[in-house]
Order: C-alpha cells, then structure tokens, then sequence
C-alpha cells in the first residue's frame, strides 16, 4: 500500500510498527509496552532463564499481580492460599530479578492490568500493547493497538520486544446516534455481541465509530473494546480525539512536557482516513440499543432486559439449537420465562470490564439510599485499582453501597474469573458486570448474567433482574 | 518445539460449538507455575463429576462417565474434533499445554479463536480448519467407527480419510516452515536483532515518547 492511498486506524499503526516484512501478509512487529501479571508470566520467565536470555527493553515492561490477590481487607496479612501465594511470589521474584517494575499487591497504584495502564499513562495513542490476557483489547480505546497473548508470545516479546504477526482483516462497526438514557457503553458492546456473534469479528481488528462511540467517555470507550475479544476480534480500536489526549495528560508515564506536543501532533493523525477501505463493514442504530442480560453460556447469548428467554425449538440451525438447550440446561432456565423474572444470588460490580470510577458512579447512582434485597446472599463491589478505589472513597461511593448492605473490597479480577477466594458455589446465579458467562468461570456451577454496572446494582435492589430505567 | 509432519490416529469427537478455554482448562489450574502437568485436568468440569484443584490427586476423583473422552472407544485418540470457534475465551496458553499433556497433536474444526489458533503453533499442536461439511463427515465417520484410523499430513496439507477421501487444508506457510522443523521462534527473530535494532533507533526520534524510562 502507497502511502497516498487512504488508510484505516490499524493500517497506519500496523505501518509504524514494521521492523521487517516477512513476505505473506507477516511482519515482525515492534511492541511499545508490555503489561505483565502473575498468571501467564512465569512459564515465561522460566523460558528466558533455561536459555539465558534477558529482556529486549525492560522500561517497555509493567508488571502487577491482579488474578490471584484477595480482596479482602486483611490482604495486607498476606495470601492464605499457598498456590495463588506462590504464584503471586514468583512474579515478584521474577521482576526483582529481571529489574522490572511491578506494582506489588499492597501498593496503592496495585489494580487490573486492564485499569492501570490507562490509569498510569502506560498506554499511549498509536502504541502497540500487548499482555498475557485476552482483555487486552481494553487498550485500543486509545487507539492502541493491543492484544492478548499467550505466554510463548509474553516470552517472545520478553526476549525480542517484537512479535510475529499476521495481519489482521478490518471491521467498522459503525453505531450511529445516540443513546437513550440508561444505556451505557456495556449494552452496546454487548449488543454488538449479540449481533455479530462470538466468532464475528474472528481474523479482524475492530474500529469502533459514529456518534454514540464518540459520545463515550475513554472509561466507556474502555468497556467499549475490552469486549473486542468476546466479539472474537483479538483488537478493538477507538480514534483519537480530544477526550483520549485530556485522559492522558499528566498521568505518570505520559509523554514529558518537552515531548507533549510533538506526541499531541502525532496522535491526532490516529484516525481512519476518509475513503479508507474495511473488510466489512456493520451499521447500528444506536437508539434501538435497550440495557441488555445475557441469558445463556456464551456472550452472544444476551438480550435487552425486556425480552424473554429464547427456545431452542424454534432455532432451525442443529448446532446452534444443541448448544441453547446444554445453555439453558446449565443455566437452569426454561424457554419463555420474562428475563425480568429471574431472580438473583449474587452481585459482582468490578472486573477489567467495569471497574473504573465512572462505572462506580453509575452503580451508585442506583443503590443510593436503596438497600440489597433479601434474597441476594451477597452483593460486592471491586474497584479496578487502588486509585480508583481512593477516588471512589473521596466522593464518598463506598459509604453508599455499604448502607445499601453491598461490601466494598480491595482491588483485583475477583470473582470475573474466581481465581482468588471470591466465586459462585454450584447453581448460584450472579448479575455480574464481568465479560464471560462461559459454564463455571466465576466458580464450578455458577450461572453468570451479563449486565452494566447500572443493571447490575439495580438487580441487587430488587432482588431479580430489572429494567434500570424504570427505576425512579 | 516439538516437530508436527504426519500423525495417524483415531479422532476424539467434541459435539459442542464456543469450545471456551475455561472449559479446556479451569481456573484453578492456572495458579501452575510450570508448563506441564495439565493433561489430567483438560476438559476438567465435564469430565469429572466431583470438584477437583492442583491439590486433589485426579485418580481419586470420580470419573463422569458420560463425557466422551472418558469412553474406551475415545481413549488414545491423538487428534480432537469440535465445531466452529475452538478455544475462544482467554488468551491461556495452558488450553493447549493441556491438550497437548493429555496427548492431543490436532484439533480439527471449521473455525478457531484467534490467540488459541497462534498458541498452538508455539507448542507443536497443529490447529486444521477444515469446512463445515468436511468436519460433518468426520463426525459421521467417527460415530460409525470409533476405531477409524485418519492420518494428518502437514506437509501436504491434508486430512486422510479410512475411506481413501481426502480433505486438505490452508496454513500459513512460515507456521508450517516452523512446525514441519521444530523452530524455535525467538531464536529465529533474535536473528534479526539488527533490524529490530535500527527500528528503534529511528523511531526514539521520531516519537521519543514510547521510550520514557
């Protein structure tokens, strides 16, 4: 491609990163930035240690421990379980070893991955950023270009700061509009789900665009892409503009005041050129998008709150119709039940999907002055990072949901994927603002619903699931 | 990495579309620091009955014996057979370290998750993407014959049926160069140091920004 020739977002990115054509549609790519956790890191480690080999660019590196670590106030004891201890310890072996800095369990910047790059500056406009974990993808609100990998790849861009990529197709998912009141970033990434299908964006690299994208805060914008991957795309993308460089400026590892404006000029070119040409190419209304609950045991699976529990006997597709009846047999639901109807046991409001100060807000917002309904054994609220979890205390959000009988707790994945002491027994049912509802991720059993921080707050309220724009 | 050429062997049927890495490898597994050892706890919530952790011995653990790889007919099959998207979910590599423990070389399906389909050409487990009604007719080969020998042959980029059929597939070549030879990539690209060298030489001026301390 000339280089006169209109480019997509990831066109010009990808372009920047070239260190060398491998001819077939392969380059090897150069990795700005490296965010490191405990989970898919030490097979890694061990990697380059067995063949002695060090790290490329050690300042490109950012460790925290976020999957393991408990959220409960006594952390600072330490942790109980000797397996998740001894995970969490060998990432900070391993950065002590190799000089990287990591931000340890109990120092006040500790938080998902997913939330502290952005919150650092570690994640900059047209960077390319990559991490062991599929939710990655939550970076390319800034129009970065990150991904997740596996720990073959960690080691490799340990070892080299460069990766071996194909390149990806392109799809513009163009929402058009506004939303309507009570709809947040979460219902539209989820709809978007649930139009295109897990394996829609499979192969692509996705560009978020139109009104109602633009309309997003970057926490949205955040939520917005980290579901990229639930899409199948390994990447989602947001064009820069002005509320991407004023969410930049002055965080710690931001450009330095002499590089600002020469980086100000750079990322305001990071945008699709008119006429650039996508693989494919989806349109969405963003008025017709209602607060949505997923339903089944995949992320496609979701519907807006007012519908009902599809049947399976009325998908034509075997395969399809197969994989409903195990999802509703998992689920424990039967077709035709109202989706408002489904009563709750748990609420889990955090994860690297919604747990930034704007989705604290916004669950808030809902259980002020309210109180968690009887029937739900335990409503728990998981800020990002620990700097989130400072500003959400200054504006006094963690006295709320305390009134409102919901427990406020340390930083960390927590119950998203109940690696750590927080997860669903068998046939609990949770209104998680997480990204997965696959069978048994939040614990052996657990029946998962998808929702937003608003939804889900307004389901601990009521005890079932319930439309958050009905609420007075 | 272990080298991928030709591999015969019966085919393990896995009926299920979304085949997501929680359900190839739990949570509870990935607290392993070590690369090995996962192949008892593959597929670990349908093919046991009762909860298991790195801690229980899998052998004490009641079996269920309704899952299909827990059925003598599936036993010892090297090759696994599911529907479209295998392995979406987390990038977790230790989906295909399980797999590959338990002694899985290929998973055929009409489609992959993207991070799972790159993991596995790490790990020497070749991923074929075959069409729908290609892998429609494996799955009716295999319910007639659990005992049907197929033979993968990476090198001429077909699956060979018992019946003589044939089916080929794509592959990258550069994935199939390395997989055929047992390539270890990182000693492959610390071969272009230089370049990578020269690229960020050039680009500390152009947007010396990225390389902040």
């Amino acid at each position: 491609m000339t280089a006169a020739s209109p480019r997509t977002l990831y066109d010009k990115i990808w372009d920047a990163h070239v260190v060398k054509d491998l001819g077939g549609g392969s380059a090897l790519i150069y990795i700005d930035r490296h965010l490191v956790h405990e989970v898919t890191s030490p097979q890694a480690f061990d990697g380059l240690r067995l063949n002695h080999r060090q790290p490329w660019r050690l300042g490109a590196n950012l460790a925290v421990a976020d999957h393991n670590v408990p959220t409960t106030p006594d952390r600072a004891q330490g942790i109980k379980d000797p397996i998740s201890r001894a995970q969490v310890d060998a990432l900070d072996a391993n950065c002590a070893e190799y000089g990287i800095t990591e931000f340890r369990m109990n120092d006040l910047r500790q938080g998902i991955v997913h939330v502290i790059g952005p919150e650092q500056g570690a994640t900059l406009p047209g960077m390319t950023v990559v991490c062991g974990d599929s939710h990655t993808s939550t970076h390319g609100a800034f129009g970065a270009l990150a991904f997740g990998i596996g720990t073959s790849e960690v080691e490799h861009a340990l070892a080299t700061q460069t990766l071996v990529l194909k390149k990806a197709k392109t799809m513009l998912i163009r929402v058009s509009g506004h939303v309507g009141p009570g709809v947040t970033a979460k219902d539209i990434t989820l709809a978007i789900i649930g139009r295109i299908g897990t394996a829609g964006g499979t192969g692509h690299v996705i560009e978020y665009a139109g009104e109602a994208i633009e309309d997003l805060s970057m926490e949205g914008r955040m939520t917005l892409c980290n579901m990229a991957i639930e899409g199948g795309a390994r990447a989602g993308l947001v064009a820069v503009d002005d509320k991407t460089i004023a969410y930049v400026k002055g965080r710690p590892y931001a450009p330095k005041p002499e590089h600002w404006d020469a980086a100000v000029a750079d990322w305001t070119t990071l945008k699709s050129d008119p006429g650039a040409r996508f693989d494919s190419v989806i349109e969405i209304d963003a008025a017709s998008i209602e607060p949505q609950v997923s339903w089944g045991t995949s992320p496609e699976m979701v519907l807006p709150v007012g519908a009902r529990v599809p049947d399976p006997a009325r998908e034509a597709d075997p395969v399809k119709r197969n994989g409903m009846e195990k999802a509703l047999a998992y689920m424990g639901l039967a077709a035709g039940t109202r989706i408002e109807q489904i009563a709750i046991d748990k609420v889990f409001i955090g994860s690297c999907t919604n747990s930034r100060i704007e989705d604290m807000r916004a669950a808030a917002a809902v259980v002020k002055g309210r109180k968690k309904a009887a029937n739900v054994k335990l409503a728990m609220v998981v800020p990002g990072s620990g700097l989130v979890k400072q500003q959400a205390e200054a504006e006094g959000l963690d006295r709320i949901f305390v009134e409102a009988g919901f427990e406020w707790r340390e930083p960390g994945c927590s119950m998203c994927l109940a690696m750590n002491a927080d997860r669903l027994e068998p046939g609990e049912r949770c209104a998680s603002t997480s990204n997965r509802n696959f069978e048994g991720r939040q614990g052996a059993g657990g029946r998962t619903h998808l929702v937003s921080p608003a939804m889900a707050a307004a389901a601990g309220i009521a005890g079932h699931f319930v439309d958050v724009r009905t609420l007075s | 990495m272990k080298a991928f050429t030709v591999v015969s062997s019966k085919i393990a049927p896995l009926d299920r579309p979304n085949v997501d890495t929680d359900a190839i490898i739990p949570k509870q597994y990935l607290k392993s620091i070590r690369r090995t050892g996962f192949g008892p706890f593959l597929f670990d919530d349908w093919r046991y009955l009762d909860a298991g952790d790195l801690e229980i011995d899998p052998a004490t653990r009641r079996v269920n014996p309704d899952f299909v790889l827990n059925q003598p007919a599936h036993k010892g099959a090297q090759i696994l057979i599911a529907r479209d998207n295998f392995g979406c979910g987390s990038s977790r590599e230790h989906a295909v370290w399980a797999l590959d423990d338990y002694g899985f070389r290929a998973v055929i399906a009409p489609s992959f998750a993207d991070i799972f389909f790159s993991n596995c050409f790490k790990n020497g487990v070749l991923p074929v993407v075959l069409k729908a009604e290609e892998v429609q007719a494996i799955f009716d080969g295999v319910a007639k014959n659990p005992d049907a020998q197929f033979t993968i042959d990476l090198p001429a980029q077909q699956v060979r049926l018992p019946c003589g059929k044939a089916f080929s597939f794509e592959i990258d070549a550069g994935r199939k160069h390395n997989l055929v030879n047992g390539l270890d990539e990182i000693g492959l690209t610390l071969q272009q140091a230089d370049a990578i060298r020269a690229y960020e030489a050039r680009r500390r001026g152009e947007a010396p920004w990225l390389f902040q301390a």
